[in-house]
């Protein structure tokens, strides 16, 4: 052998590790490293030529399936003679505020909660109940009391969210680490600063989790609110279409309670990369 | 070498628990007493579940003697006072704070202004060699300096007497020795009082300047041994010494090990 050799403590020759030019690592093409994006695309084009062009195709009539065209048309009439911008800003408006309102007073009276483990016990088998209970049914009650206006749908909104975010933080006060407290305790930390410094931060991934349920929660809440009674709203637009036997309308409207719901979701989302950003990645 | 001025005594301490069912009870210490010298290492051993980390909590004031009496720098205890650091096996380290405010925590419930207490928690990281790290958010460290941030957090309040429970037993072998090295040569160099609590018994001989053997449920203290070796600020140094194995030796008899089955 030509090379020189080194041996090892254990006597094996082992072939000298020369320093060499590092081999060129070859690139990665493009369409390679987005092959994901790449594939999700392709599949939603598909998805809407085979909804524009398989209806038809089978002879199903638009007053059935609207393709994706007559969609199309049908939101450019919506916006010019059905107020759709202003039905649209009612709902996005009126599910913000539930879903803000409704997060706020989950959260608050989580913590009150968390905080008060005796009335935490006793109001446990009520909050459970009324959890279990579909908020949604209420919406009738509302409106006989409050009138077809925009506060039965915004309660329903705010009642919604309000019990995931609730069960969220109060679960997470439940579980903070005993030792963290007695750290603080031990520093001889006041009741607030252990609530603050710990307990609050401590909660933010489970708050954060309920948001993101709450986020999608609000649409439903309000679409409800809105299907039941009242004249404003993506969701009246959707019975008001029903009535009209005009499917089209109704497709519009629920794609666009869709993107709300995105929109609240991304919101949510961009909030928690900020919030809990000491999280490495690879768990979040 | 320790003087003589004490540092923490504990007169014939007893604490007992209700146990689970509510109703009857459960001692977990009996009349225990000892005594610590400023300076000292004194390392409490003993079988798991004999009230050593009962001591740390009545110690650091989060739990109170049912009876006896616990002297701290001359004053009983009452209450948390800023005189006890504690640490414990886990790092309790806020996994939302940068290392440096994490140092800070402890500092927090004293009227110190913002600039002392990040002087302060500098200084006690560069101590502790982790001042390239004031910045880095705790899952960027590794286990062991994890543990290093959480003693520099604990001597930031300047304890006079730190109490360690089992600080190295989540660390993989050679991590825990390089880390004992570690904080021995911090507790040595700046005089620290210090309790160690372990089942370690290789750890107590090496480490400590005392080791107080603890018995089972009820925790009573059952032997002393005094640890007559050099090199206390190294226990990879007193690992070769021979007296190390008859330290270790005299343990395992007073514990009774070899006639236990798991």
């Amino acid at each position: 052998m030509s090379a020189p050799e080194a041996s090892s403590a254990l006597g094996l020759r082992l072939p000298a590790t020369e320093p060499t030019a590092q081999p060129a690592v070859p690139t990665i093409p493009w369409y390679t490293r987005h092959a994901v994006t790449l594939g999700s695309l392709a599949f939603g084009v598909a998805f809407l030529l085979t909804w524009q062009l398989l209806p038809p195709a089978l002879g199903v009539p638009s007053y059935i399936i609207p393709t994706v065209s007559d969609l199309i048309a049908e939101a450019g009439r919506m916006a010019a003679r059905e107020r759709l911008i202003y039905h649209f800003a009612s709902t996005f408006f009126i599910g913000s505020i539930g879903f803000i309102v409704g997060s706020l007073l989950g959260a608050a009276i989580g913590y009150v909660l968390g905080m008060s483990t005796l009335l935490e016990k006793i109001l446990s088998p009520y909050l459970l109940g009324l959890q279990i209970a579909p908020k949604v049914a209420f919406a009738p009650l509302f409106i006989m009391w409050l009138g077809y206006n925009a506060w039965p749908k915004l309660i329903v909104t705010i009642l919604v969210v309000f019990f995931p975010i609730l069960v969220n933080v109060l679960q997470s006060m439940k579980t903070v680490d005993r030792d963290m407290i007695n750290l603080a305790r031990a520093y001889s930390m006041s009741r607030m600063q252990i609530f603050w410094k710990i307990e609050v931060p401590a909660s933010m991934p489970a708050l954060m989790a309920g948001l993101r349920i709450g986020a999608t929660l609000a649409v439903i809440g309000v679409t409800v609110g809105e299907l039941v009674g009242g004249n404003t709203g993506l969701g009246y637009l959707i019975t008001f279409g029903e009535g009209q036997a005009n499917t089209a309308m109704v497709f519009n409207a629920i794609i666009l309670l869709t993107i709300i719901g995105i929109v609240l979701y991304g919101v949510v989302a961009f909030i928690e990369a900020r919030v809990l950003h000491y999280i490495p990645r690879a768990i979040r | 070498m320790p003087n003589t001025a004490s540092v923490l005594d504990l007169i014939s301490v007893t604490k007992r628990f209700v146990a689970p069912d509510g109703v009857s009870q459960l001692t977990a210490i009996e009349q225990v007493t000892m005594n610590v010298r400023a300076g000292e290492f004194v390392a409490v051993v003993g079988p798991s579940g004999c009230g050593k980390s009962t001591i740390l909590n009545l110690v650091s004031g989060l739990d109170r003697a049912s009876e006896g009496r616990i002297v701290l720098n001359g004053a009983p205890v009452t209450g948390p006072n800023p005189s006890v650091g504690f640490m414990l096996q886990k790092d309790l380290l806020l996994p939302w704070r940068t290392i440096v405010s994490n140092v800070e925590f402890g500092l927090e419930a004293r009227g110190l202004s913002a600039a002392e207490r990040r002087e302060r928690a500098l200084r006690e990281l560069k101590r502790c060699r982790l001042d390239d790290f004031a910045n880095s958010y705790p899952y960027q460290l590794s286990g062991g300096m994890r543990q290093r941030a959480a003693l520099a957090r604990t001597l930031a309040i300047e304890p006079a007497i730190v109490l360690l429970d089992e600080p190295f037993s989540a660390l993989d072998a050679q991590t825990k020795m390089i880390l004992q090295k570690s904080f021995a040569q911090t507790i040595a160099s700046e005089g620290i009082t210090t309790v160690l609590i372990t089942h370690d018994l290789l750890e107590a001989a090496t480490m400590s300047d005392r080791i107080l053997v603890m018995s089972e449920r009820p925790g009573r203290i059952i032997d002393e041994i005094i640890v007559d070796l050099p090199d206390r600020d190294n226990p990879m140094a007193r690992m070769h010494q021979p007296k190390v194995k008859q330290y270790v030796d005299r343990l395992m008899a007073t514990l009774h090990l070899e006639e236990k089955v798991a």
